[in-house]
Parts: C-alpha cells; sequence; structure tokens
C-alpha cells in the first residue's frame, strides 16, 4: 500500500488499528446500550457501584486495566481459561487487544448513550402504551429511534478512544508486529528505533487524518439523524 | 359505560373516587390539584391505585380485591394528553395509524382512517412531522390517534389547557363534533368552567379528592354555590335552547328554550338549530318588580330556588325559569334590599350584548347537527 508512502509494516499497522477499533466498538454495543439502560432507568440497590464500575476504566491508569485483563483473560486467567474452551484466545492476540480497546472505551460510550436516553421524553412512552404498544416495543419503537444521535456519538467515541489505545494494549497483549501493533504502538517503536522518525511521523499523519475522519463522519451522521427525528 | 370506584393516595393528599359516566362527554371538573388527572391516569393504567375497582363495558380493567390490573398497553383507552405528546420522528400518518402495528388486525376495518381524517380536518397535515404543527392541529392529531385504535373511552387530560385563545376556539368544534357522531365515550379533564359548560354532557364535580356532585350540565351549572368546591370558576348556568328567528333589521337572533325567549346578537344558523348558551352569573340582573324603560332586551320570570353567600359581600340566586336554571350573583345588600328568598317570584335582566359567541355552543342532543358548529370558529 502507498498510502502517504507507508512501508508494509506502517500499512499493516493502520489495517490493525482499523480492524481492532472496528471490532472493539461493535463488541461492546450491545453491552454499552444495557448499561446505559440499566443506568439511566434501572432503580436497585448498588447502582452507584454499578456506576463507579462502568466508569473505571476512564479514571485508572491504563496499565492497571491492561494488567487486570491480563490476570482475568490471560492464558491462566480464569475468564481466559472460560473462553478459551470455545476456541477464543485473547492473550497476545489482536482480539485481546480490541478487548482492551473496548474496555477502555466503554465509559465514553455507555455516558453518550445515556445522556440521549435521559434526554428522551418518557412519557412518550406512556403515550405509545396507551395506544396498545407494550414495554419493549414502545421503548423498540419511540424511544431508540430518538436515541440514535447519542448511539451512533458513543460509538464514534468508542471507535476514536480504540484508535488511540496504548497502555492497556502494550500491557495485555504486549507489542507483536502484525497482531497486536496497532497504531500508536508502532509509533512507540519508531520512536526507541534509531532512523525511525519519519515513518514515525507519516504514521502520526496518519492518526490525525484517520481521528478527524471519525469525527467528521460522526458530525454528518448526527446531523442527518437529527434533521430526521425532529423538525421536519 | 364507565364505572370508577378507587382510592389511592399520593404523598398527604388522599384520593378517593367514586362515578359511572355513559355516553356523550362527562367533564371531571374541579380546580388543579384536585385528583381528576389521576383518575384519569388510574383508568388509563399509567398508575394503580391502592384499592379500588374499574369497568369499561363490562370488561373489568382494575379490581383490586381480585387482583386484576390490565396493564395500559392491553386496555383499549384512549388519552389525549395535555401536551399531544405525539412520536417526533413519525409522520402526521405514522402517528395517526401507531396503534394499527400493535392492534390486532380485525379490530380496525381500514375505511374508518379516512373518516377520521376527515372528521378531524388532518387530511393536508399527513406528510409532515410534529415538530412543524401549530398547538391544535398537534391536538386534532393526537385525538385521531387515539380514535384510530377504537378505545371503548377516550379520556382528554386539559386538552385546551396549552392553547391560546384562538387555538381553543378552532379545537373547541371538533370536539363537539366528536361528543355528537363518534359514538365513543369521552372523559374529558377540566378546570374551565366555560369548555366545561360547552362540553359537557354530564359533570363530575372533584374537590379535594373527593366527588362533590354529579348530575348533567344544566343541573350542576345551574346550582348556586358550586363556586368555592370547584375552585372559584366563573358561574354560569348553562341553558339548551333552538334559533327561533332572526331579526335581520337590528343584526339580532332570538333563541327559544323551556324559560321563553333570548335575544342574542345575530348567528348565522338555520331556525331549528340546537345550542346551548351559557349565561354568566354576574351578568344577571334581578328585579321584583317587572322593569320598564331599560335597554337590557331579555326579561325573564322566573322564581327563586335557593341562595348561596359567596364570600362577604356577595350571594348567588338560584333561579328557576320553567324548565331551567339561571344563576344569578348580587350583593348581599341587593338581596336584604329585595327580600329575597326562596319561593319569591323575580324577573331576571340579561343584556344581550352579553352573550357572546363564547358563550354559545352545540347543542349536543340532536343527531343532524354538526357542520354549522363551525360557525363558532371566533
Amino acid at each position: 500500500m502507498h498510502f502517504f508512502g507507508l512501508g508494509p509494516d506502517e500499512a499493516e499497522a493502520m489495517r490493525l488499528s482499523l480492524r481492532v477499533a472496528f471490532w472493539a466498538m461493535l463488541w461492546s454495543l450491545p453491552f454499552g446500550l444495557a448499561a446505559a439502560l440499566v443506568l439511566a432507568r434501572g432503580r436497585f440497590w448498588g447502582k452507584s457501584l454499578l456506576d463507579g464500575f462502568v466508569h473505571l476504566p476512564l479514571v485508572m491508569p491504563p496499565v492497571v486495566t491492561g494488567y487486570l485483563l491480563l490476570l482475568l483473560f490471560g492464558h491462566n486467567g480464569p475468564l481466559g481459561r472460560f473462553f478459551a474452551v470455545f476456541g477464543v484466545v485473547f492473550a497476545f492476540r489482536w482480539t485481546g487487544a480490541a478487548l482492551a480497546a473496548a474496555v477502555t472505551a466503554f465509559p465514553l460510550m455507555v455516558r453518550a448513550m445515556r445522556l440521549s436516553l435521559e434526554a428522551v421524553d418518557r412519557r412518550l412512552e406512556e403515550a405509545a402504551g396507551t395506544l396498545g404498544a407494550g414495554r419493549v416495543p414502545a421503548f423498540v419503537v419511540v424511544t431508540l429511534p430518538l436515541m440514535t444521535p447519542g448511539i451512533v456519538a458513543g460509538m464514534v467515541l468508542s471507535f476514536a478512544r480504540s484508535l488511540g489505545e496504548f497502555g492497556a494494549t502494550i500491557t495485555f497483549v504486549s507489542n507483536i508486529p502484525g497482531e497486536t501493533q496497532t497504531i500508536p504502538l508502532e509509533i512507540y517503536n519508531l520512536t526507541q528505533t534509531p532512523g525511525g522518525d519519519s515513518a514515525a511521523l507519516r504514521l502520526t499523519a496518519v492518526s490525525v487524518i484517520l481521528s478527524l475522519l471519525a469525527l467528521l463522519a460522526s458530525e454528518v451522521l448526527a446531523r442527518q439523524i437529527g434533521r430526521r427525528i425532529s423538525a421536519d | 359505560m364507565l364505572a370508577v370506584d378507587i382510592q389511592h393516595r399520593l404523598g398527604a393528599f388522599a384520593l378517593e373516587i367514586r362515578f359511572e359516566s355513559g355516553p356523550g362527554l362527562t367533564a371531571l371538573f374541579g380546580r388543579s390539584g384536585a385528583g381528576k388527572t389521576s383518575v384519569v391516569n388510574a383508568v388509563a393504567g399509567l398508575i394503580r391505585p391502592l384499592r379500588g375497582y374499574i369497568a369499561v363495558d363490562g370488561a373489568v380493567l382494575l379490581d383490586t380485591e381480585r387482583g386484576v390490573f390490565v396493564p395500559a398497553h392491553r386496555r383499549r383507552i384512549g388519552y389525549i394528553f395535555q401536551e399531544g405528546r405525539l412520536f417526533p420522528h413519525l409522520s402526521v400518518r405514522k402517528n395517526l395509524l401507531f396503534g394499527r402495528w400493535f392492534a390486532p388486525r380485525s379490530r380496525t376495518p381500514p375505511a374508518r382512517f379516512d373518516d377520521i381524517v376527515e372528521l378531524l380536518g388532518v387530511g393536508p397535515l399527513l406528510a409532515r412531522r410534529p415538530g412543524r404543527l401549530s398547538g391544535g392541529e398537534k391536538q386534532r392529531v393526537a385525538i385521531g390517534r387515539a380514535l384510530l385504535e377504537s378505545p371503548r373511552v377516550l379520556l382528554m387530560d386539559e386538552p385546551l389547557a396549552s392553547l391560546d385563545a384562538a387555538r381553543k376556539d378552532e379545537i373547541l368544534p371538533y370536539l363537539e363534533r366528536l361528543r355528537d357522531h363518534a359514538d365513543v365515550p369521552i372523559v374529558y379533564v377540566s378546570h374551565a368552567a366555560a369548555e366545561v359548560a360547552r362540553l359537557a354532557t354530564t359533570i363530575v364535580l372533584i374537590a379535594d379528592g373527593r366527588v362533590q356532585a354529579v348530575g348533567p350540565v344544566a343541573e350542576i351549572m345551574g346550582r348556586a354555590g358550586q363556586y368555592p368546591l370547584a375552585g372559584g370558576f366563573e358561574a354560569g348556568a348553562v341553558l339548551a335552547v333552538t334559533v327561533a328567528a332572526h331579526d335581520p333589521r337590528w343584526g339580532l337572533t332570538e333563541l327559544a328554550g323551556g324559560f321563553g325567549r333570548l335575544t342574542v346578537p345575530r348567528l348565522d344558523l338555520p331556525l331549528g338549530s340546537p345550542l346551548r348558551v351559557r349565561i354568566r352569573a354576574r351578568d344577571v340582573i334581578l328585579a321584583v318588580e317587572r322593569p320598564s324603560g331599560i335597554s337590557a332586551l331579555n326579561v325573564l320570570a322566573g322564581t327563586v330556588e335557593a341562595l348561596a353567600p359567596i364570600g362577604e359581600e356577595a350571594v348567588e340566586v338560584q333561579l328557576r325559569l320553567g324548565a331551567e336554571r339561571l344563576l344569578a350573583r348580587i350583593t348581599q345588600r341587593s338581596r336584604h334590599t329585595l327580600g329575597l328568598v326562596p319561593g319569591r317570584p323575580v324577573f331576571a335582566l340579561i343584556k344581550t350584548v352579553a352573550i357572546d359567541r363564547r358563550s354559545l355552543g352545540g347543542g349536543g342532543e340532536a343527531a343532524d347537527f354538526g357542520e354549522e358548529v363551525d360557525v363558532f370558529d371566533g
């Protein structure tokens, strides 16, 4: 690939980063939505504890998150063994990088979705109820479409955060070219290597462009959706 | 037919409501905070009363003793909220058809859609989004949306409260049409006496979480002393009349009722049209002898039926005029000077110009009435 004159290693890192960020975003989507729903609507003992737990990756050092993931999902970790039964391995694989990215980006996703959910007038669901819609159908047909801007925002934030994940990734799945070496890890590598400056600069440019594109895309999407669900 | 007998508690406020309502429009009338909205919310299934029983057309929706609570979405009860609550992301057409997504197919014959669109005049709005509608248009769509669900009862919670006077006048004729033609009993929550006088078939007067009086609109509105109960509304009796004659020379119309005749400013209505007229108690002057040489065109003979003091200085006098009742509000001093006691014959004077268009509404009993109501569109 001759995108920005990237060498094969750098192109590999870019492709890997996009793949990791995409799957991290997609897999955390249902969990993020569920967490947003529970935190916005739920009333139960220990809710603030759950709230704190969800936000933990936002305030914890990423290295700590990565180390905890290693303990839990490593070869000898309880969850690592559990998933290994189904043939899913996280340790030192790109799937692990995706998991690390998903976990660190999770609070941002939940936050965006929760805010948009809380902004939807609950009385609309009541109205849907009087028109024959049960609670779940009313949520799906009324609330979910009205909170799509927040869902999109959450997905974009998660994607962008995942592109930049470094600390948790390097701690959890190390820095393996072609497997776990995403753009930030590759840049780190290059800055440690004599003569790697120009390559690091190229990847930095790629990184900036990818982030900008993600933000632009979300802006356009949000505007389109906003127009669709409001005044027109 | 709707039967309600519920007890509920909201903080320190106790609600204990029992009434039955038949066809036409039943107004739950009373001041804000009297518990009216809680009653319709209980009927709709949006709140669960502590104790009680609610049934519509024999179908039990709530019976706490037998542990019956039908959830809101299975009740088939139309609800028109004060703020409309249209779905902002759906077009008017999809809003109208919303209930059909969830209703069994057999329930609504497709022809009704056009009828209801026609009845409410929302045809030109179908492709629009709610965000682009005026308050009055929104409420008409909300009414249509509820009607298309083929509800057993239509609940309306202050549907005009958030509208200005012009929008109110725009909606009122549609509500009258609905009452007279839609074959769905309506329960209408309001604290506005003029609205209730114009629309109600039956009034349930609610104060402090309890039913204070139930009866036909003329009966309740013509009763003295309800004013403090319902929270300081503008007291005024409601008379049933028909258009009897026009006087083009002076721009007047004569209305006939069970009390005699009433001259009002000219109405563009065919002879025989049934109407109801609301006459505010403060617009009525009383005399003990038939007065002469006065400007008021209406002098009606009647007898004093009851008196109810209002505050220190005023008194409401309930009059019997043939088959109808009239209320007059006068000072205690005048009552004393004229020696007004129950049974005393009096004459009621009403200025023609005091009866404006807002005092008049569709009759509600006659089936052949409907199009002409639009005349009152203000």
